[in-house]
């Protein structure tokens, strides 16, 4: 079972209390009234399928109740870094950049 | 083997719901006489009244039955300046006691938390075999399980089968 580390409990703790909830740091246009149907469609379904480091969102469901933003290698599953929502991620990677060692070995 | 862990259910107890920001939480510890703990897990009491926190504004206030109303209107005099949520849930869940030497092991056998972790004296919202609960150690080998009512007979259940498993030494 993956370890996920809560940013507000301060604990690693089990996969089993928590939930994927989408990719992250998507965020929602001020005045939808003013987006074109192409805008508005992206921001509903567009979403970036990365093969390497994602950003995405998580809900401590069973503990703390909050979502918090993860960043996760979607190949080796593994959770680079776990912060709280509103902050930046925190790496350089432009969003649904591939950056996966195996790939390019 | 010597098995003597023992499983009950405890008589009705007020519980509370209370949610409010951190800028009021002062005088949330004012109103209530003590002061509310201040990170995730942690417990407070004064007398037959304890405050568990289980989120970053989220805190479950336990006391006996006969002490609600007395909560409920010491808080709404204070709701004015100090906006909050307080909820009596004290009929949605029912407690279960486990306490003796093995009651750790027991709970392990359906919570996938690392228990051994959890110090004596906190408490924390997690999941036991798919129903969420709150856990709470009450002593090094003395838990609390708070389950809402519907899921009271599979806990149980699923209790009642690992102390039998004990038992035989399996």
């Amino acid at each position: 079972m993956l370890l996920i580390h809560c940013p507000y409990c301060k604990e690693k703790l089990p996969e089993l209390e928590f939930e994927y909830a989408g990719q992250a740091h998507i965020a929602r246009p001020e005045n939808p009234a003013e987006q074109t149907d192409a805008e508005w469609r992206d921001y509903l379904f567009i979403r970036s399928n990365v093969r390497g480091d994602h950003a995405e969102q998580w809900r401590h469901s069973h503990g703390c109740g909050r979502y918090f933003n993860a960043l996760r290698n979607t190949v080796s599953d593994k959770f680079i870094a776990t912060y709280e929502i509103g902050q930046a991620c925190p790496t350089s990677h432009a969003e649904g950049e591939e950056n996966n060692e195996q790939l390019e070995s | 083997m010597a098995f003597n862990s023992t499983v009950e259910t405890l008589p009705a107890m007020g519980r509370f719901s209370l949610r409010c920001k951190r800028e009021n939480t002062v005088a949330m510890s004012k109103a209530l006489g003590f002061e509310l703990p201040s990170s995730i897990s942690e417990t407070a009491q004064s007398g037959d009244m304890t405050a568990l926190k289980l989120g970053p504004d989220e805190w479950m206030l336990t006391c006996p039955m006969e002490a609600r109303s007395e909560i409920e209107k010491s808080l709404a005099a204070i709701y004015p300046d100090a906006v909050h949520s307080l909820t009596d849930i004290s009929s949605r869940e029912v407690s279960i006691r486990i306490s003796g030497p093995e009651a750790e092991e027991l709970l392990s056998t359906s919570c996938p938390r690392n228990l051994a972790e959890l110090k004596s004296g906190r408490g924390v919202r997690t999941i036991f075999d798919s129903v969420q609960v709150i856990l709470t150690r009450e002593e090094q080998n003395q838990f609390r399980l708070d389950v809402w009512r519907s899921f009271v007979p599979h806990v149980m259940g699923l209790l009642t089968v690992a102390v039998a498993e004990f038992e035989c030494g399996l």
